[in-house]
């Protein structure tokens, strides 16, 4: 079932937590609300949950006008970070819950609740309580439970968050393999932009409540529409365009601000032409990459990452100079505000 | 010393369930218990047997008393569950309304614990009167409620107000309003909402409100006695009972019907307490 969302806003007090918001969620996508705390994107999550109402636009689940319709007749999956298990009840009772309230006979009501603890891998745990699971568990009878009324569209909002990381990536793969089975058309909110890269289709980047970017994780992360993408996603050194690392190497950049990514600051330990010069400030090993913070002799410190291959031939040393310049380098045109 | 040296043994999944051994905590503990609780009870009991099995069981059921019972735990149980329904939507409302003077609201439901219980057997038998503001509304309909037993009853609902709102404030604060919102997106109405996912978490602190509102109701003397009329059969309670036999210096009746009173309490709570666990299984 496709969602559209158009132009919604909602104020909290003074707080504008949806500005005029517009998006499409095609069907059998599963697609990521990133951003920071504060962006709107749980607010937008709720608003087409029906957990929220907006202040104007409206909300088509399936072509239908689902603005103003309660949500318990909404039919929509919907995954707390918290999980929200009922705590009483077994976690049978929780997956039939749903189902029970909707007056199933009673034998369809446990061949699909044995169906849907296979599906999420805890069958034999159906007559535990939720306080005798894991983080891990609980939150797979809250997604079973969500999925047992056959929702038009799955929510999550932040699932993972309350998860150490191990459990967080290993749910991040079942749930996106999960996706591929079910086909249900769901979005979910994240702040982690390595989760929402790994399990969306489509990424909306969100900020100060409106939507910043739409896209494949690909498209956002390569080619970003705003200098808040640009900075959200993936580690970036910004630098004003007055810096050495331009200026010393014969660049001048137009903008004011410009946008390198730490593995496109090339470095050399001898100059043959590279006349910025840089001293080794820091090293970092990251696993499979090394980061090396630099500072510049204009007092900017940035951030170069390297293979290990790479850092092997170059063998920096701390306090060692070296002389840096940019590979590729992004700028924005500046906001109108701001010309 | 040497028991209590021997204790500090590591904890094993086998112990951690409860220390067995003897320790200072538990000696301090066991010896308070004894002194400030065993003892009197057991006190109380043997002075009530020594009038003898046959005269206890006189004393014990005689028509008086056995009427002064039915008043006291009757009434109690009656007072208990009123406040049961009306504790849990005081403690409902102070918790998820805001509305103005909340905080005063809130600070008032305490006054029952202290309020002289004379004070408020004055105030009560003014109020519920047939000239006061509450019983002339009820005068004209035949119903009198100062000195009665209806009087005894709001007596014992005022003094076991706060229990239920004061055992069932935390646990409703620590309730997520996720918890309503995923019963509401699986499709239950409000009342299904309430009566499948909230009500049954909070059962176990009804309970323990519940028992506690009850205690205090059946060992309430000092604002029934001021209420009520006292006359026998009537509206007589147990506790003004034995303060009667006092008066007339039997000593042993007033301790027999003490006796009675203590293992009728003690056995009407461990029944309540098994409710309480019960309403709690699921947590591990």
């Amino acid at each position: 079932m496709s969602i559209v969302v158009d132009n919604i806003s909602k104020q909290f007090g003074s707080f504008k937590a949806l500005d005029r918001v517009s998006l499409e969620v095609r069907e059998g996508t599963l697609v990521a609300l990133l951003g920071p705390s504060g962006s709107g994107k749980s607010t937008l999550l709720r608003v087409i949950a029906g957990l929220e109402s907006p202040d104007v636009g409206t909300i088509l689940i399936d072509g239908r006008n689902t603005t103003h319709l309660n949500v318990r007749k909404r039919n929509v999956g919907f995954v707390f970070q918290h999980y929200a298990l009922f705590k009483h009840l077994t976690v049978r009772q929780n997956v039939a819950f749903g189902l029970e309230i909707r007056k199933h006979p009673r034998r369809q009501v446990k061949d699909r609740v044995e169906e849907l603890l296979d599906l999420v891998h805890l069958r034999g745990l159906g007559d535990r309580y939720p306080s005798q699971l894991s983080g891990g568990q609980r939150q797979r009878v809250a997604l079973a439970r969500s999925l047992a009324t056959r929702p038009q569209v799955l929510l999550l909002d932040e699932p993972f968050g309350a998860l150490d990381s191990k459990v967080r990536k290993e749910l991040r793969a079942w749930l996106r393999h999960l996706h591929e089975e079910v086909r249900v058309t769901s979005i979910i909110v994240t702040h982690d932009q390595e989760e929402a890269m790994e399990v969306a289709d489509e990424i909306v980047v969100m900020n100060q409540g409106r939507i910043e970017q739409v896209g494949t994780p690909t498209q956002i992360y390569d080619h970003p529409a705003t200098p808040f993408v640009m900075s959200f996603i993936g580690p970036v050194n910004v630098l004003p365009n007055t810096a050495r690392l331009f200026h010393d190497n014969g660049l001048e950049p137009l903008n004011e601000e410009v946008f390198v990514r730490p593995h496109d600051i090339h470095v050399q330990t001898s100059a043959n032409g590279v006349k910025a010069t840089a001293i080794v400030q820091r090293i970092i090993h990251l696993g499979g990459e090394i980061q090396v913070a630099l500072a510049l002799t204009d007092g900017q410190t940035i951030l170069a990452n390297f293979s290990r291959e790479q850092f092997d031939k170059l063998k920096l040393t701390y306090g060692q100079q070296v002389f840096v310049k940019p590979k590729a380098a992004k700028s924005f045109p500046l906001p109108k505000s701001l010309l | 010393m040497i028991d209590q040296l021997r204790v500090q043994q590591p904890l094993t999944k086998a112990s951690r369930k409860g220390i067995n051994s003897v320790s200072l905590p538990w000696s301090i503990t066991i010896s308070y218990l004894a002194l400030m609780l065993f003892l009197p009870a057991a006190a109380l009991i043997a002075k009530s047997v020594t009038v003898g099995p046959v005269d206890f069981w006189r004393i014990a059921t005689s028509q008086v008393a056995l009427s002064a019972y039915n008043v006291t735990f009757l009434t109690a149980l009656l007072a208990a569950s009123v406040n049961g329904l009306m504790g849990t939507l005081i403690a409902w409302v102070l918790v998820r309304y805001k509305f103005p003077g909340r905080k005063l609201v809130d600070a008032v439901v305490d006054l029952p614990f202290a309020l002289p219980t004379s004070v408020a057997g004055l105030v009560l038998a003014t109020v519920y009167s047939e000239e006061g503001w509450i019983g002339q509304l009820f005068a004209p309909l035949g119903i009198k409620i100062a000195f009665t037993r209806l009087g005894v009853l709001v007596a014992m609902i005022f003094i076991s107000l706060p229990f239920v709102v004061r055992t069932l404030q935390p646990v409703l604060q620590e309730m997520e309003k996720e918890i309503e919102e995923a019963a509401w997106s699986l499709g239950a109405s409000q009342f299904q909402t309430f009566r499948r996912v909230l009500l049954p978490p909070l059962l176990p602190s009804i309970f323990t409100g519940l028992a506690l509102g009850f205690s205090r109701a059946v060992g309430e003397y000092g604002s029934v006695v001021i209420v009520s009329s006292n006359i026998p059969f009537k509206d007589l309670i147990a506790p003004v009972l034995i303060y009667q036999r006092l008066e007339e210096f039997d000593y042993a009746g007033a301790t027999v019907i003490g006796t009675v009173l203590l293992f009728t309490s003690l056995i009407l709570l461990l029944l309540i307490n098994s409710l309480q666990r019960w309403g709690s299984r699921y947590a591990a």
